[in-house]
């Protein structure tokens, strides 16, 4: 008998279940789905959630036009901001079309990082309205130590590809169903930089991952050229 | 990290009480949390609803527990991981240290794991050589320090900015011992320094697990620090620590629980990072660990799933309960005694422990019911002490002087003829020791009472007989 | 709101003059009559008929939290004997009125004889100050406190049967009365039973918090809706030599309250030796 045996047996008894019952009829709650009403909205209600949400747990967001401004965009931020000029890029061949390797101002390299890299700049799959949270998954062109590693996390994300909840994001994730390893090894809901209130609960920033989250938001401006940066 | 022994809970209560420092972040803690709940549930309106959701989420896992325990099982193997199920904590103990040996780790970094805790893991490993860092910052200053956690979600609460400063001038030699530690920013960010190294030269990283998802294989970690997600993708190998419990149907599922679990255990939205991992690294991906290994523990928990307590089995371990008592509020959690104070304490610790020993702390509490109030899974909190209460007098653990008092009360209660004879005299000697001045400053038999308040002196008669004298009529049957 | 159970709802066809059995409550009845008058007082002035059954000892909560079931099933049997005939149970207590109506079926569950009448019994239940809003739909309080006042929420009340709003509605109605919100107002004031003699230095700080959050409230009295929180809440006060005085909001909404408080005000230090806590 093994330990697997013994808990089993043991689960079956208390609840009187015979060994090889099959699944059991779907309970009826699953036949309901319970979504805020805070994930709905038309795309611009949804934009500006998701910007007020993310501003309120100390992410900054800058607006861009065009995904091919999104390099000077970044080059400028870092600049105002006294950050590094050097950035680790994730190799996604998506990251090629937001002239990241010509901005002036800005070097790059792509791929995973041991954290020697102070910046990282990554896509998303997604913004999501409902709390002001990005996604991120990993894969062969996003390695998941530039999420975490870096002090300064710059995200990229698509204003059409906010969502309300989270359960619109993952159905960017799971198209098709995908369970086991046909999903991708991770995937993260991220809501700020990195944080603790262990002392005393105040609350400090940047314990373990990084100290500062920043969004490029492409698409879609409205009111003016200057482009609303938060 | 020494595992709390003593369950006495009135001698820990009295140091706690003696410990200023405690008692000004207990204080902190409790009007923080009381403020802070009705906003914070408030911006969800549909908050109760998603209660109620949980609830049903997690009864029907538990009612079909074997089932989805195999389909996890399943869905972890084909993603490529290694399922290792354990019956008790030393089981756990020996698969963990085999696993580190396997891999011929020196080093292993830990995200915090209240049931690692359970298994006094930490020491067990370090015994067997092994160098273990504690990555979740207050669990690394109670590292430094030898100390357990006192609140499942919050470990290090009871400790000041001033202690934590100087367990780091203690432990962190090399740095300059003038540098300043006067604010918490300084003491993270040189934790932030220091764990750094430990989470890059880590061979192995263990994890808990806040929940399992079966449909999928994946598990969900969730973190404001993101140590639990440098904790599992730097090293080699990952091993993640799991109750059986903790498993839920499918990802929907979660997502609704997440809605509710931050928010009662800090008063977020969502923590920083919430994280499901799907087995170990894919063969194209630049990161993640090589190994995936999964330890599903029972440790007491097949054995309350079969009897009347299964409903704390539903525990996602947010610490509302703790946050919420205001006995806990009055003494902190290491007066419990167990891995687990407070409320949750008070139910699981007689599980875990046996309530032979753990008596005493079910029948610390007043049944305020603030924990059933806020707990998100809805667990009937006070009546499960309760029910340990009818366990603990039937088996004659709890104080026979008590017992007797209860016997004689509850049998001149069953004789109202005799009850009221006996009160009235009773009531005739505290008017008149009350005297004058309407107050008892000490009873005799009633020391409990009289150590800290006065006892007001009855106004004299019995309701019931002056009724009767002013309204014959009306006395019933 | 955090915490309240919503307001129970009352039954469809309420009877016109209903006859109502007053649970005095074991405190009431050996410690302050006083109480249990108010309660049939405002109980009348809602249109009911108010009758005391004279074998009424408790609801056997002492029993019921100290594992003892067997007796507490005993003295509630007791209680459904003699009080199912009536239309309404009312209690000016919600601890005890919990115990009646959420605990009594819970605890007669497997006894054929009293599972349906333990049922029907917790049914009409209630506490006093729920039964005259919301059974009664009763707020004509006929009374005048020019003083100012400050309420402590008891926790089974708030908790077990939701109430918080309407203590607060009648203290509205009573001419002159100056309500002072308490801090903390539903926090536990550390009574709890036998909890406050088992643990008399945990219990003895919950009432110091009580005691100094009433305090600061500038409030000349404490109001709650329970006996034995307020005997404990008058018992600190008094330790500590505080002029606050203690009593039952039945006492001030039923008209006027003649007699002297919980244990009389301190009025000087003197007569307090030291107040050695």
């Amino acid at each position: 008998m093994t330990a697997r045996d013994d808990i089993l047996g043991r689960i079956r008894t208390a609840l009187n279940r015979p060994e090889g019952a099959g699944p059991p009829p779907a309970p009826e709650y699953a036949n309901r789905f319970l979504i805020p009403a805070r994930t709905q909205g038309t795309p611009a209600e949804l934009t500006e959630r998701f910007i007020a949400m993310a501003t309120e747990v100390d992410i900054s967001i800058g607006r861009v036009a065009e995904a091919g401004g999104v390099g000077t965009a970044i080059a400028a931020w870092l600049s105002a901001e006294g950050l590094p000029d050097r950035a680790v890029v994730s190799p996604d061949p998506a990251m090629d079309a937001y002239g990241l390797d010509d901005a002036p101002g800005l070097t790059i390299h792509r791929g995973a990082t041991r954290g020697d890299d102070l910046v990282s700049i990554t896509p998303t799959i997604a913004g999501i309205a409902e709390t002001g949270s990005i996604m991120v998954t990993t894969g062969p062109g996003t390695p998941y130590t530039l999420n975490f590693l870096p002090e300064t996390h710059i995200a990229i994300v698509h204003v059409d590809r906010i969502v309300g909840g989270y359960e619109d994001a993952w159905a960017r994730v799971r198209s098709n169903g995908e369970i086991g390893a046909a999903l991708p090894r991770t995937v993260t809901m991220i809501t700020g930089p990195s944080r603790s209130s262990d002392i005393e609960r105040e609350v400090t920033v940047g314990v373990h991952g990084p100290k500062r989250l920043h969004i490029v938001l492409v698409g879609d401006i409205e009111g003016g050229a200057d482009g609303k940066k938060t | 990290m020494a595992h709390q022994t003593s369950l006495d809970f009135s001698k820990n209560a009295a140091r706690a009480q003696a410990d200023a420092d405690l008692q000004s972040a207990l204080a902190k803690l409790q009007r923080d949390t009381r403020l802070a709940r009705p906003v914070i549930t408030g911006r969800l309106p549909e908050f109760e609803d998603l209660r109620d959701r949980a609830v049903a989420i997690k009864d029907h896992t538990l009612a079909h527990l074997d089932h989805f325990l195999e389909t996890f099982e399943a869905n972890v193997t084909d993603a490529g991981g290694h399922v290792h199920w354990c019956n008790d904590a030393g089981g756990a103990r020996e698969t963990i240290l085999q696993i580190c040996r396997d891999s011929d780790a020196k080093i292993v970094g830990k995200s915090k794991s209240m049931v690692s805790e359970e298994i006094a893991l930490n020491d067990y490993l370090i015994a067997h050589g092994l160098e273990v860092v504690e990555t979740d910052l207050g669990e690394y200053i109670l590292q430094l320090r030898e100390e357990t956690p006192s609140h499942v979600v919050m470990p290090a609460i009871h400790l000041k900015k001033e202690q934590i400063a100087e367990t780091f001038r203690d432990h962190h030699t090399t740095l300059d011992p003038a540098r300043p530690l006067d604010v918490p920013s300084d003491i993270t960010e040189e934790a932030r320094t220091k764990l750094r190294e430990k989470f890059l030269a880590a061979d192995v990283g263990i994890t808990g697990a806040n929940m399992l998802i079966a449909e999928t294989g994946s598990i969900v970690v969730v973190t404001n620090e993101g140590n639990g997600d440098l904790t599992q993708t730097l090293p080699r190998v990952h091993i993640v620590i799991a109750a059986i419990e903790k498993v839920v149907p499918r990802v929907e599922d979660a997502l609704s629980i997440l809605r509710i679990l931050a928010r009662s255990a800090t008063g977020q939205e969502i923590t920083c990072y919430t994280t499901f991992a799907t087995g170990p690294k894919r063969p194209d991906d630049l990161d993640g660990p090589e190994e995936l290994h999964l330890i599903l523990l029972d440790n007491g928990r097949t054995k309350l799933l079969e009897g009347e307590f299964r409903d704390v089995l539903r525990c996602i371990r947010c610490g509302a309960c703790q946050s919420a008592c205001p006995v806990y509020g009055a003494v902190g959690g290491h007066a419990y005694g167990g891995v687990y104070g407070g409320p949750i304490g008070a139910v699981l610790t007689p599980a875990l422990d046996g309530i032979d020993k753990a008596w005493p702390l079910p029948e610390a509490s007043s049944f305020c019911g603030n924990c059933e109030a806020v707990c998100p899974m809805r667990i009937p909190l006070p009546g499960l002490m309760r029910r340990w209460r009818d366990i603990a007098h039937k088996e004659k653990l709890n104080k026979a002087g008590a017992r007797r008092g209860l016997a004689l009360w509850a049998w001149a209660a069953r004789r109202p003829a005799f009850y009221r004879f006996g009160a009235r005299i009773a009531l005739r000697l505290l008017k008149t020791l009350g005297g004058r001045r309407g107050y008892l400053r000490r009873v005799p038999l009633a020391g409990g009472w009289t150590t800290a308040r006065d006892l007001p002196a009855p106004e004299g008669g019995t309701f019931i007989d002056r009724w009767q004298k002013e309204s014959p009529g009306k006395t019933g049957s | 709101m955090t915490g309240a159970a919503p307001p129970v709802t009352p039954p469809v066809t309420p009877p016109v003059t209903p006859r109502v059995g007053l649970f005095a409550t074991c405190l009431v009845d050996l410690y302050r009559p006083s109480v249990g008058f108010a309660a049939a007082s405002l109980l009348e002035q809602a249109g009911c008929e108010v009758d005391v059954p004279r074998a009424q000892v408790c609801c056997g909560q002492p029993a019921y939290n100290a594992g003892d079931r067997t007796n507490a099933a005993a003295i509630a049997r007791q209680t459904i004997d003699l009080f199912e005939g009536f239309d309404y149970i009312v209690a000016p207590s919600g601890s005890c009125a919990g115990m009646l109506r959420h605990h009594y079926p819970d605890l007669l569950s497997d006894d054929p004889q009293y599972a349906t009448r333990a049922q029907s019994v917790a049914d009409k239940t209630w506490e006093l100050i729920g039964f005259l809003t919301d059974v009664r739909s009763w707020t004509d309080i006929d009374a005048s406190w020019p003083a100012s006042v400050t309420y402590h929420d008891a926790c089974s009340g708030l908790r077990e049967l939701g109430i918080k709003d309407q203590p607060r509605q009648l203290l509205k109605k009573v001419e002159g009365l100056e309500l002072c919100e308490l801090e903390a107002a539903d926090v536990c004031c550390g009574f709890g039973g036998t909890f406050c003699i088992k643990y008399p230095e945990v219990s003895g700080a919950m009432v110091d918090n009580k005691v100094d959050d009433i305090v600061a409230t500038g409030a000349a009295t404490v109001l709650s809706g329970d006996l034995g929180c307020l005997m404990n809440i008058a018992g600190r006060l008094s330790r500590r030599g505080e002029a606050v005085e203690a009593r039952h909001i039945a006492e001030i909404l039923a008209g006027p309250a003649t007699g002297p408080a919980i244990g009389p005000a301190i009025g000087s230090a003197a007569d307090n030796d030291g107040g050695k806590a």
